[in-house]
């Protein structure tokens, strides 16, 4: 059954990439990647990947849309005819088609128990995460501890990316200019409906922040919900407003402060006399340690994303006033 | 009871799927924009009441049940107000109800 919904799934999602390969207008084939990010994310849930399924949810279906429909207001709704080099693009797709079918042939079947991937570190992980971390969720126990390093990458990568787009776009107005008409204004019904809501989106993404140790979620997830929620109050009150809860001062404090806090405990642990990192000489209790490690570097994620997000948002909205 | 419980459920789980349907196939049928929202709302509306209230019925008295009424709740708050600002929105841009012939144009186009 499991199966039969996963086909349907794929087959819908080849569908609507299709789609957006052949339209013209970029708003359709923005409002297409979100949906082709919704059907990714179910399709990754059905395959039990609920963090992942968390994050492409976010991050794909929400947070792109909205920033793509940021930079689509900066420029032209339609997509240029281009035709030079059309067959070179068919050559290099077809070559890499062929080259990634031939690939699946030696590629272990799904849920193969013997495949490589389940046989290598994976039962190391699932043996020693409840003796040395004890978090019921192994995938935070990876992220967070046993590979905090790649994910420390990864922050750096997210802290990059804002200030790439801080340098090109930046023009963070410092002063809200007097336009009082901004965002939905006249849309009552949006505007309220968006005040009961924004709350609880605040609330769920704390949740999904704190709950990363128990469930799926963490600071990647919990980052990109804070930020939507925060968007979301931008779009109805108008950024102006939005400026106003959040000062720019603060935005690039969080930008870089998440990544200096994840750096920080990694010199702490270092300073304890420990390993870059090694969280268990954070406590006098090696598995208290590593909780308190845990919490510490995905609250630095969490901060960075929101930051990031947010500054992305507002450096393109502060070019054109929606 | 069991047999019951499971019985409604699965009549209100098929009456949502069937009213998911109808606003399938109004949304790709009807001629205009207002007339596809007013089939696509639809969807939005009675089809979650009755597939979330199957789906609380089938889990009972559980965690999981608050959960689903949360998401039915959600749902019902965000929906209408999304149709009401697309349909605002189409209002604003100048559609004009009925015009099917200038819509699918502007589709080709």
């Amino acid at each position: 059954m499991s199966a039969v919904f996963g086909i349907f799934l794929l087959t819908l999602m080849l569908i609507t990439a299709i789609a957006v390969v052949r339209t013209r207008n970029l708003f359709v084939a923005t409002t297409l990647m979100g949906i082709f990010s919704l059907l990714l994310a179910s399709n990754f849930f059905l395959l039990d990947a609920a963090d992942v399924a968390l994050t492409e949810a976010a991050v794909g279906a929400g947070i792109s849309t909205v920033l793509f429909l940021s930079a689509l207001s900066l420029t032209a709704e339609q997509e240029k005819p281009g035709h030079r080099g059309r067959l070179v693009a068919l050559a290099v797709v077809l070559v890499t088609t062929l080259a990634l079918l031939h690939a699946t042939l030696d590629s272990p079947l799904l849920g193969d128990i013997n495949a490589p991937v389940h046989q290598h570190v994976a039962p190391w992980y699932i043996d020693n995460t409840p003796l040395a971390i004890d978090v019921p969720n192994v995938v935070t126990a990876v992220l967070a501890s046993f590979r905090g390093f790649d994910t420390l990458g990864e922050v750096f990568v997210v802290f990059t990316a804002g200030i790439g787009v801080m340098f090109l776009l930046a023009h963070y107005p410092q002063k809200p200019p007097h336009q009082p008409h901004h965002g939905l204004r006249h849309y009552l019904i949006q505007r309220l409906v968006g005040r009961t809501v924004i709350p609880f989106i605040l609330l769920f993404g704390f949740y999904v922040q704190f709950h990363g140790d128990f469930g799926p979620g963490g600071g990647f997830q919990a980052g990109t919900l804070i930020a939507a929620g925060i968007i979301l109050f931008a779009l109805l009150e108008g950024p102006n407003s939005a400026i106003k809860v959040i000062p720019s001062g603060v935005l690039k404090g969080m930008v870089a402060g998440g990544a200096l806090l994840y750096g920080g405990v990694g010199v702490a642990t270092m300073l304890l006399g420990g390993t870059f990192l090694d969280y268990s000489v954070l406590s006098s209790d090696p598995v208290a340690g590593q909780h308190l490690g845990i919490l510490l570097i995905e609250l630095g994620v969490g901060i960075t994303v929101t930051g990031v997000l947010l500054s992305i948002f507002f450096a393109f909205a502060s070019r054109k006033h929606f | 009871m069991q047999m019951g419980v499971d019985i409604l459920s699965w009549l209100l789980l098929t009456c949502g799927g069937l009213f998911v349907l109808v606003g399938g196939i109004g949304a790709l049928r009807m001629p205009d924009l207002y007339t596809r929202m007013h089939a696509a709302s639809v969807t939005d509306g009675i089809a979650p009441i009755l597939i979330v209230g199957g789906l609380i019925l089938q889990a009972g008295i559980t965690l999981a049940s608050i959960k689903l009424a949360a998401i039915l709740i959600f749902l019902l708050l965000t929906g209408p107000a999304a149709s009401n600002a697309l349909a605002s929105a189409a209002v604003l841009s100048g559609h004009r109800p009925g015009n099917a012939s200038e819509m699918s144009a502007e589709e080709e186009a």
